[in-house]
């Protein structure tokens, strides 16, 4: 079974290579797309409702603006959000589980209580409230600092930060599992009898041997912070127009359908471009986890 | 049992204590009160309408003051919907999200159950099924919902795409929600169902000349089911947070609209009652799944 493990094996996965690729080319034309685009595509313009054609592949919107600009500057906010906010997760649920696992007995048994009570409450439905507390707080502290690019982009930074906060109990779990399982080895017993310190412990020798499950857990993390997301975006309580993600897109082709006008651009465009960065960001975070975690082979 | 269903009743006004006291001061932390309007309101009517609302007053105040109120059940005033209470908005609009919500329970639990239990007979079935449920698991209601209105909607026109109060209107709505949970549920089944085949007393029964269809249902499902149930809990909170999408959707007027609402209008109150309702429902479901998950398993003792 060994020679099937590791970065070899995840590499001749058809699927996972495939999926890598899809993510890549969306990942390039969502940062480098915008620039290639006539500026003027950003920009409300006379051809409002207009259907595919060679000059706006993916139509325009109710503004005459261009659904294809959209998609990609809108790929940007939402992958830019997933990743920051898999990395504030995975901060959050690596330290989180850490301690828990070492420090074990009733600290452990508390504060997986505690992950479990939050596992069952409605989180979002107290990040929507969180953002707009804090983002109008953010603001007004920002504008009085004088951080101009913070005022205009408080909204991302606050999302990524709230995202990160409710999305690390999963890795936490495991994590926890891990620790504990690790802490009972020799080589931590020897690194204590050497008198290394708890926290030398866990980030010199627990940590490192956690990296690989870590991983695996933050590709599938990512499209889960981008389905929060989108999903504040499509309520229109995420990101802010004019800036658009890929939530808010739908949200407005949603909005915008109606059975006497069938403007199936607005849907179908951004519906299949999520699709396509969901799934391979899913499929690659199978792939990663069966090719590295073998706990979960069958 | 007795002692067990207290602690757990002491747990559940914990949580909910928390819940009403972040909600409220997360709300007086945001700038903006319930009652700007483009137009200045007089000072004096301003006066009058936050005492109405028991809005004045130093916060403290304000805050165990509604903690007695709702102590006695009183769950307040809307400040936006003028001269509606909270209590009423809520009656009408929560049956109409437990109905959907149930609606997609049911569908999620039953199709998953029978994908899952499919799918760990393996081979072809097996592949169709688990590639479905990988696509399905990784698209949320949000961007299935307005590709099936456009197709079973507007394109080939089998169903309403919104409304409430009828069955079909009821079709699309329950299968966007219920769709990416069909999914996720089939994919643990299907793990924990190749597990427990593979143990000795599914040979036994096999060697006795049970039927295949008994084995799997009767005797597999009965323990393979466990992870499942323990799933139901996290569901149902997946489902009352995606019937908020859901029913903005479908134009389906259910509590997850005027929770929106409540947060935009700063409608402190509304607000409050829509959260612990739901907190509320959450915690008493996961009571029922808690106590049912004891009775299908008798490994596990819940007063330990």
């Amino acid at each position: 079974m060994d020679e099937s493990r590791g970065a070899g094996a995840f590499l001749e996965r058809p699927v996972a290579v495939g999926a890598l690729a899809v993510l890549a080319v969306l990942a390039a034309a969502s940062i480098a797309g915008p620039f290639f685009l006539p500026p003027s595509y950003a920009e409300p313009g006379p051809l409002s409702f207009a259907p595919p054609s060679a000059a706006h592949p993916f139509g325009t919107d109710i503004n005459g603006r261009d659904i294809l600009y959209r998609v990609l500057s809108g790929g940007r906010v939402s992958l830019f959000v997933g990743f920051c906010g898999a990395a504030v997760s995975l901060v959050i649920g690596t330290a989180y589980g850490l301690v828990a696992g070492y420090a074990g007995g009733r600290i452990d048994a508390l504060m997986m209580r505690v992950v479990d009570v939050l596992y069952s409450v409605p989180r979002l439905v107290f990040i929507l409230v969180c953002i707009n507390a804090f983002d109008a707080r953010l603001r007004e502290f920002a504008s009085g600092m004088g951080w101009d690019w913070l005022v205009s982009s408080s909204r991302l930074a606050v999302l990524v930060v709230a995202l990160g906060v409710i999305e690390w109990l999963t890795l936490a779990r495991i994590v926890r599992g891990q620790t504990l399982a690790l802490k009972n080895r020799q080589f931590v017993a020897a690194a204590a009898a050497l008198g290394q310190s708890h926290v030398r412990i866990l980030l010199r020798h627990i940590l490192p041997n956690l990296a690989g499950v870590i991983m695996i857990y933050l590709t599938l993390t990512v499209p889960a912070v981008i389905i929060d997301e989108s999903f504040l975006s499509f309520l229109g309580l995420g990101v802010q127009a004019p800036q658009a993600s890929w939530g808010s897109l739908l949200a407005d082709g949603a909005s915008a359908l109606n059975p006497v006008k069938i403007r199936w651009w607005l849907v179908v465009f951004p519906a299949v471009t999520m699709g396509f960065a969901l799934l391979a960001l899913n499929f690659l975070g199978d792939a990663l986890r069966d090719a590295l975690d073998p706990r979960d082979r069958r | 049992m007795t002692g067990l269903l207290l602690r757990r009743v002491a747990a559940l006004v914990g949580v909910l204590f928390c819940v009403v006291t972040i909600t409220f001061f997360l709300i007086r932390v945001s700038p903006g009160g319930p009652f700007d309007a483009e137009r200045k309101i007089p000072p004096a009517i301003e006066k009058q309408l936050l005492a109405k609302y028991k809005l004045d007053g130093p916060l403290w105040q304000q805050y165990t003051s509604y903690l007695a109120d709702l102590a006695r059940g009183d769950l307040r005033l809307s400040t936006k919907y003028r001269n509606r209470s909270v209590a009423e908005i809520l009656a009408q609009t929560l049956p109409v999200t437990m109905t959907l919500g149930a609606c997609a329970f049911t569908l999620a639990v039953v199709f998953g159950t029978v994908l899952g239990v499919t799918a760990s007979q393996g081979g072809a079935k097996d592949f169709l099924a688990m590639l479905a449920a990988l696509v399905a698991v990784s698209l949320p209601s949000f961007l299935i919902g307005p590709v099936l209105i456009l197709v079973f909607g507007i394109w080939l026109g089998w169903l309403p795409v919104g409304g409430w109060g009828t069955l079909p209107a009821l079709v699309l709505p329950a299968v966007t929600l219920a769709a990416p949970y069909v999914a996720y549920i089939a994919r643990i089944l299907r793990g924990s169902m190749i597990e427990t085949l593979g143990q000795d007393f599914i040979r036994t029964a096999r060697a006795k000349g049970v039927r295949e269809r008994t084995v799997l249902y009767r005797h597999a499902l009965r323990v393979a089911i466990l992870p499942v149930v323990s799933f139901l809990g996290p569901l149902a909170a997946h489902l009352l947070t995606g019937s908020i999408v859901v029913e903005t959707l479908f134009h389906i007027p259910g509590a997850g609209g005027f929770f929106v609402n409540s947060i935009l209008n700063r409608d402190g109150f509304l607000l409050g009652g829509v959260v612990i309702v739901y907190c509320a429902m959450l915690v008493i479901f996961n009571m029922l799944v808690d106590m049912a998950y004891g009775l299908l398993d008798r490994r596990i003792r819940l007063d330990g």
